[in-house]
Formats: C-alpha cells, structure tokens, sequence
C-alpha cells in the first residue's frame, strides 16, 4: 500500500494540479491576447474551480460515472476495499452511508475545532480594550473566517447525523443514490480548504454574511471564501435530495409516516429547506465572484470606468441581503431542526415514556421549515428598505415563535411524570434544551423592528445566535454523539469524563450568553476589533473570555474521551439504553449490511410505557444475537 | 396535584425574580431621545414574559430531573401519556396571542418612531471608510462632529461613499444603516443634554471599529455660540481651511497628524521628506508629489503601505483650491 492509493492524498494532489493549470491556462491565454503577464482575480477564480475539479478526480468521485461514459458497468462496491487495510476506506471514495456518515462527522468536528481555536484568539484580544496582539485585519479576517467555518461545520455536521442515521431509523442498507452521497461529501473538503486558505492570501473582512459592495473591494481572501460556500451548498443541496428520496421511498414495510422516529421528520424538513433555499446564497456569492473578477455590476452602487463606458446601470446595494437572507435565514431552521430532533428523540428514550405530541412535534417542524422562508425581512430593519415592509416581516418572524414554543411545550411535557436517568446524552439533552431557550427567549426582542433598531448589530445578536446555534445544533450534535457511539464503534465512552465535559461546557455557554447579551446591551458592536473602555463593559468582555476557553477546554476533554474510548472503551452491549428505534435491534458496531433482513414495523415508535408493545420486528437473521 | 402546586409556586417565584432582574433600568445604557423611549418601554414589558417562559420551562425541567429521576433498581417506566389535545391547542394559542400583541405593540410604536414634528432641524451625514461628517443646510455649515440642540427633532439623512455604515447613538437606541446608493433617513429628538458617541453599527471593513466621532446634546444658547463660531470660520488663511477638509473629508481615519503609522502615511514631517516606494525608488514628496497622490494614490505607493484603500474620487469632490489648501495644510506640519 502506497500514499497515493489513499484518496484523499490523490485528491489533494488533484486539487493543487487543477489550480496550478486552471491558473497557468488562464495566464497563457492573456498572453497570447497580446495582454500582459499578470495573475488576475479571474485567473485564480479558473484555478480555484479546476482544482476543485482536479480534487473530485483524484479522490476517485467521479470515478463510477466516468467509466459509465464509456460504457463499463461499475458494481457498487461495498465493504472494506480489497487488498488495502479497512481503514483506509474512511480516507477515500466509498459507498457505505455509514462510512460517509462518519467521514461528514470528522470533518465537521475537524471545522468545528478549527473555528474554534479562531474564536478563542480573538476572545482573548478582546478581553481588554486597546489592540493586544491582533491588527484590524488580522481581526477582521480571523473573526469573519470563525463565522463562515462554524455555519460550514454545522452544515457538515447536519449532513453526519442525516447520512449516518437516516437509512438505519428507517430500517434500510443505504441511501437511494450512494455514488452521489460520497460525490456530495467530498466536494465539502475543497470547499473547506478553501476558506481555510483564505486567510493566507490577503484575508477577507466582511463577516460571515460577505455583504456587498464591502465584499466586492475585499482582498483576495474573500474569493476563496465565496467559491468554497457556493460547493458547500452544492454538497448541501445534493445531500438534502438524498434524504428526501431515501425518505420516502426507502423506509421498512409499516413505517408509515407517522411511525417514522421523529429525528426523520426533521431531517426531511431540514432537507426541504436545504433543497429548495441553498441556491440563493450561491447565487448571491457567486454574483459577488463575477462582480469581483469579471468587472460585472449586480450590487455596487459605484459603476467601474468599463461599466460606465457601456451605459450599465447602477448595482443594487440592498439585492445582496434580499438574496443572501432568503437562504440564510431558513440554514438557520437547517441546522437547528435536526437537532431539536434529537432533542425529542433521546427524550422519550431518558424519560421512559412516549414523546408528548408526536404528531405536534413532528408537524411542527414542517410549519417552522415553511414559514422560515418568509421571515428574512428581518434581517434588514436598519437596512433601508420600505419602512412599511417591516410590518409584515415583524409579524411572520414573530409567528416562527409558535411552532418552536410546541416544541418546548411537548419536551416538558414528555419529562413530566417519567423515569428520568441522567447519562451524557440526556444530560446534553437537558443542556439544549436550557441554552436553546436563552436562545429562544432573547429571540423575540429582535423580531419586534423598533427593539431591533436598538438591537441590530450588537454582541446582544450575537449572544441570542450563539446560543441558538450551541443549544439547537452544538449541544444535541454532542448528545447524538454520545448516543449513537457505542452504535458506531461497539464500545461505550467514559461517563466520567463525559459527565465532566457536561459540567465545564453548561455552566461555560449560559455565561458566555448572558455574558454576550449584556454588554450589547450596555453598547458593544458586532465585528469590532477594538472597544471603547467608556462603555462600563469590562468585567463582562472578561466573562465571555473565561467562558469561551471552559467550553474551549471542555472540548478537548470530548475529544479525548471519543478517541481513547473508540480504542479502549468497555465493550458495548447492542442496545445500551433501551431504546425502540430499529437500528437498536441490530448487533454492534453496526454491520456492513446494518439489516440483513428489511425490520417490520408494527407498532408506535415511543410506546416506552407499555412495555408488551412491539415496534420493531425483527427477522431472526437481524436481530442481536450477541 | 400536590407536584402541580409546587410546580406553580416555584414558577411564580422564579417569574419575579428574573422580571425583576431585566427591568430595562438596569440593563440599558442611559436614555437619550424621545424616540428611543418606544424601546424602553418595550423591554420593560418584554421582562415578565420573557420571565415566565423562561421560569415555566427551566422549572418544570429542573423539577422532574429531580422529583422523577429514577431510582437505582426500578425498571418500570414512566406514566403513559401520549398527548393531550386541548393543552397542544392552549400552548398554541396563547403564544399566539401574545406574539401577535407584540408584533401589533411594535407596528403602532415603529409608526410612533416616524412621526415628523414641523420645526425638525436637517442634518445631512455623509459616512465613508472610516469617518463620519455633519452638514447642517440651515446654517451653511459641516463638522466632522455631530451637535444637536436639546428638544429639537433632527431629521437624519444619510449618504455613503463606499460601503454600508449604520449610524447608531446608543443613548438615542434606534439605529439605520448608511446605505451607498441609497438616502436613507432618521427621525430622533435628543432630550438630554450630554456627550455621547455615533458608533458605525455595520462591518466597514478595516477600521471598522474606529469610525466614531463625537455627539453634543446642547442647551439653546451653547448650540447658537457654536453654529456663530462656525461660520465664523470663514475667514482662515489656506492651512486652516487645509485642516478643515482634512477633517470633513475623513483623511484623519488614515492620516495621523502626530506621526503614528496607520492605514495610510502619517502627515507629520511628511512634506519635504524622501520615500521608498513599491519598487525600491526614491521619490521627494513635494507638492507635485502630494498633488498626484491625491488625485491617483496607487501611482506612487510608498513601500509597505496597501495600494487601492484610498479613495480616488478627490479629483471631482474637491475643487483645485481646496486641493491646494490641503497641501498646504500637509506643508503646514513639517517638523
């Protein structure tokens, strides 16, 4: 076994190959034009896309298809690669939604750690006033590229739980199309490295949301940063027409829909918003691309000499954030519907009682994922659109409170009355459900315009998004970990340490929110370097600081508890928690085929109360044996 | 029923507390405007909804992980409740209602916040990377720092030069972005004398964090003396009226005057000195020099400085006399 027959290896060659050529192909064309030799923004936009190309090729994802071109079947491999170690079937193109589901998982924890560390390094310049250790730009690129890694983590992560748990919470081997699932993972590693690479050539400062025309005069930094979100939301788009497809073609004989474990519905509602709003954030960014390199006018109000020279009419300044919102505020419901669904499907599990509602629940969901396309208005209040538009954006943002008050409703009500116990998971469980109500409740003062006047761009916005992002994804992403681990590696993680982990990270995020919420309050902005001492807001730049390093410590101690366990954890027993859901009824780690017989539903999925009641019956040749 | 009671007591407890604790008098920063008053009076009564979400979940959560944990040894499960449809219509509709009230509370106070009172005094704010400048059209008269006259309505009209800005006084609480492009608009009436500060509220790139500049609630008479001695101004010799559209052109943001390096050469002993440039030549920075560096910046860059920051727009927003004026004004600061 060679480095290169590792994929990703070939893959990274691939890519830094098509740059190259994209670049020099581009460069030689100019010359020939007689034009001199010089490496332009659109050279580099040639030389990004081809290497992305050039990375597809080399990691073998386009492999199938190609050879289908010309006529040779391909049969869907599956199971560890012939003679190659089994391992390195994580680091290369494969078909199982298992393997994919963990490569998403990696990768996203990989950003999630990254952006992280971002975060922690400019948390520790702003813990007193006056520039410590970072410049403006220096600032400015590090805080902009946090935000953008952690929406493409969360992104990634969303795609980890969908990939890995889909098929098995609905009693199948696979996803519908699976050369498309590993395409759909792939393209997320070029588009990561991308906005890693970012920072290394001119940085970029205009904050996660690239608003133009601040985005079109950026340095060169930001083109990476807007061709690497246009091939994550192609990864997102595919992905989410996966799980609708696999959805609802694909699940086990009597899982009618309403016996579907509620993490499905938010999945397919997740999905939907994914399927049908990405395209309007790559469409914005890759306006803003084409503005950049090719002299184009859609958003700057200031023509260029060549656009005035053939009479182009003027940009439209506020399109950017029309566009731009329309996506970005439903991703926002993409990534936290998913893990409010975690949220009720570990309840009923800790509880040992039927989730409350589940038709509520679960249509709740859908009600959050269809209204969240009408509420982007809201991000624009101070924005200078028609004053009469704030209205009906005001009141459709404030209806989104509804759906997600059901939610919390059904969850209090499912722990009523039960038999709670307390390992990680649920423990993580209970944590976002508390964060994700700072969340919620900080929520409604922004969604009122006159309060948002005031509100808009401060470090209180940042607070209530943190803690909606941490308590809707962050936290059941960590407990859907925990969870499903002795289901992926056969063995258990350390309560201990876990329970650590809990404890630092809790305490840590509710501080660091009311922390965050209170000196924007008392005046702090968003996105600044620099802040006045005058504002009386020290001790609480000082506690958003500690906190940020508790969770950043916290963390490791996660980290550290996943890797020695997956080595040297207890043996795990096929159904540690008692849990209905079928891919508990199958041995672990879960094996290569997950059912080797499809399970047949016959009864309600949370019936924890009744203990005579069957959900899942499994064929003999399925069932744990061990 | 005996849990239910408790539940409700402690909700009730924990409701006031924590309404308590938000009142806006502790939260906010002092109250500066008439229109800023709506978001006051907001906050205080968002405190005890805000307060009763938050007790009815965070104590019925805490309550059960305590009172229905189970207890080593017991396998039975919990109680078996599906739903129950009338409390799935109750938590819908009460929300409901009260997010409607709000949203309705908000539209009748947004149409509160727009409201023009006839003697409204115009100030025009032009905003560029990274500064800010005050036209007031009724006196004849710009400054780089904003002063208002207590009671009176000021109506804000706002332009931009380059990017997005967002004006925002936290003491007046509303905020409106500067949008280029567009004129976008403001209504506030100070009603407390004091300094405060305009922060720019949207990302502007580099200096971003910088772009303040300083606001003076006046008393009538204190107003009346600094709108006399600005027009007074007239008459100052060319460094003077250099030093003037140094200020009201925003080339302080880059420029220092006291020799710190910024985003752009400081201006202190500037004149007359030699510089390195871009490709290692030696140029003399005269008044050609200077002349051309503000027509066209990224002719000349010296070494170490970023070419296209500077704006190139000089050449048709200032007149050749008050170009004049500004190097004289640059020649004025040798050391």
């Amino acid at each position: 076994m060679t480095v290169l027959s590792l994929g990703i290896v070939r893959g990274l060659a691939g890519q830094l190959i098509g740059s190259a050529l994209g670049i020099g192909v581009s460069v030689a064309v100019r010359v020939a034009m007689g034009l001199p030799l010089e490496v332009k923004e659109g050279a580099i936009v040639v030389g990004i896309l081809v290497g992305a190309m050039g990375f597809m090729i080399g990691v073998g994802a386009l492999t199938d298809w190609s050879k289908w071109m010309l006529g040779i079947e391909t049969p869907l491999r599956l199971g560890p690669p012939e003679g190659k170690p089994s391992w390195t079937r994580y680091f290369g193109v494969d078909y199982s939604h298992k393997i994919i589901g963990i490569q998403y998982g990696v990768t996203s924890m990989v950003l999630l750690f990254l952006a992280g560390l971002l975060a922690l390094t400019f948390r520790v310049e702003l813990t007193t006033p006056g520039l410590q250790f970072l410049d403006n730009h220096t600032y400015n690129t590090i805080m902009s590229t946090h935000g953008i890694a952690m929406i493409a983590a969360m992104l990634v992560g969303v795609g980890a739980m969908a990939n890995y748990l889909t098929p098995l919470m609905i009693g199948t081997s696979d996803m519908v199309f699976p050369r498309l699932n590993a395409f759909g993972f792939w393209i997320n590693v070029p588009a990561a490295l991308l906005i890693g690479t970012s920072m290394y050539v001119g940085g970029w400062d205009t904050g996660w949301t690239a608003y133009a025309p601040l985005s079109v005069n950026a340095p060169l930094g930001m083109q990476f940063v807007l061709l690497g979100v246009f091939l994550i939301g192609l990864s997102s788009i595919l992905g989410s027409i996966n799980v609708i497809v696999t959805v609802l073609h694909r699940r086990t004989p009597g899982m009618h829909f309403f016996r579907m474990p509620i993490f499905v519905w938010s999945v397919l509602a997740t999905s939907i918003i994914a399927f049908s709003a990405t395209q309007l954030i790559g469409l914005s960014f890759l306006m803003v691309s084409a503005e950049r390199a090719l002299g184009m006018t859609f958003f700057s109000p200031v023509l260029s000499p060549g656009a005035v020279a053939v009479g182009s009419p003027a940009g439209q300044v506020l399109l950017f954030q029309n566009l731009f919102w329309f996506y970005s505020h439903p991703a926002v419901y993409v990534f936290i519907l998913p893990g409010l669904g975690i949220i009720s499907e570990l309840l009923p599990v800790f509880s040992r009682k039927p989730l409350f509602g589940y038709k509520w629940v679960a249509l709740s969901s859908m009600a959050i994922a269809l209204m969240g396309f009408f509420v982007w208005g809201h991000h624009m209040f101070t924005s200078g659109m028609l004053e009469g538009l704030r209205i009906p954006f005001m009141v459709t943002t404030m209806l989104i409170a509804v759906p997600t008050g059901v939610k919390f409703f059904s969850w209090i009500a499912t722990l009523w009355g039960g038999k709670i116990s307390l390992q990680t998971p649920m423990l993580f469980v209970l944590g976002a459900i508390s964060i994700f109500l700072i969340g919620g409740l900080t929520g409604p003062p922004n969604g009122v315009s006159v309060s948002d006047l005031f509100l808009h761009d401060t470090y209180y916005i940042v607070g209530h998004f943190h803690a909606a992002m941490f308590g809707g994804f962050i936290f059941p992403f960590i407990a859907a970990i925990y969870y499903w681990f002795p289901k992926i590696t056969g063995r258990m993680y350390d309560e201990g340490l876990g329970k650590l982990h809990f404890w630092l990270m809790t305490p840590g995020f509710w501080l660091q929110s009311l922390a965050m919420a209170r000196v924007g309050l008392l005046g702090m902005r968003r996105r600044i370097a620099d802040w006045d001492p005058g504002l009386g807001i020290e001790t609480g730049q000082l506690m958003i600081t500690i906190a940020g390093f508790t969770i950043g410590i916290s963390m490791l101690i996660f980290l550290a508890n996943l890797i020695i366990s997956a080595v040297r954890g207890r043996v795990a027993s096929p159904n540690p928690w008692q849990s209905r859901s079928p891919e508990f009824q199958i041995p672990s780690p879960i094996p290569e085929h997950s059912y080797a017989q499809p399970p047949v539903i016959t009864g309600e999925p949370y019936d924890y109360a009744e203990p005579d009641s069957v959900y899942v019956s499994m064929s003999p040749a399925s069932s744990a044996a061990d | 029923m005996k849990h239910l009671l408790a539940v409700v007591v402690l909700i009730v407890i924990v409701t006031l507390a924590v309404g308590f604790l938000l009142n806006p008098e502790n939260l906010l920063p002092t109250l500066a405007s008439e229109e800023g008053a709506f978001v006051d009076q907001l906050f205080s009564l968002y405190a005890f909804v805000i307060a009763f979400f938050f007790a009815l979940i965070v104590v019925i959560l805490l309550y059960s992980t305590i009172v229905f944990r189970r207890k080593k040894g017991d396998d039975k499960p919990g109680a078996n409740v599906h739903g129950n449809s009338v409390l799935e219509i109750v938590w819908t509709v009460i929300p409901l209602g009260i997010v409607l009230f709000f949203a309705g509370l908000g539209a009748v106070y947004l149409k509160d916040t727009l409201k023009a009172e006839p003697d409204e005094m115009i100030v025009e704010v032009t905003a560029s990377q990274w500064s800010w400048r005050f036209r007031y059209p009724e006196f004849g008269i710009s400054s780089t720092e904003l002063n208002l006259l207590e009671g009176r309505q000021v109506l804000f009209v706002f332009e931009s030069t380059d990017v997005i800005h967002s004006f925002w006084v936290p003491e007046f609480r509303l905020k409106q972005d500067v949008v280029p492009g567009i004129t976008t608009t403001l209504r506030l009436k100070p009603t407390l004398p004091g300094t405060y500060k305009v922060r720019c509220a949207e990302l502007c790139g580099l200096n971003h964090a910088y772009m303040l500049a300083e606001v003076t609630v006046m008393e009538q008479a204190e107003f009346d003396a600094w709108v006399a001695s600005e027009i007074d101004s007239g008459a100052l010799g060319p460094a003077d009226r250099g030093a003037k559209l140094a200020g009201l052109n925003g080339c302080a943001a880059c420029h220092s005057t006291d020799g710190t390096r910024s985003v752009g050469p400081s201006w202190r002993g500037l004149f007359g000195s030699e510089e390195i440039l871009e490709d290692g030549s030696v140029v003399l920075v005269d008044e050609a020099y200077l002349l051309e560096s503000i027509l066209d910046p990224n002719l000349q860059v010296v070494e170490g400085y970023r070419p296209d920051l500077m704006p190139k727009v000089y050449g048709d927003t200032l007149s050749q006399e008050e170009i004049q004026d500004l190097i004289a004004y640059i020649r004025s600061l040798e050391n």
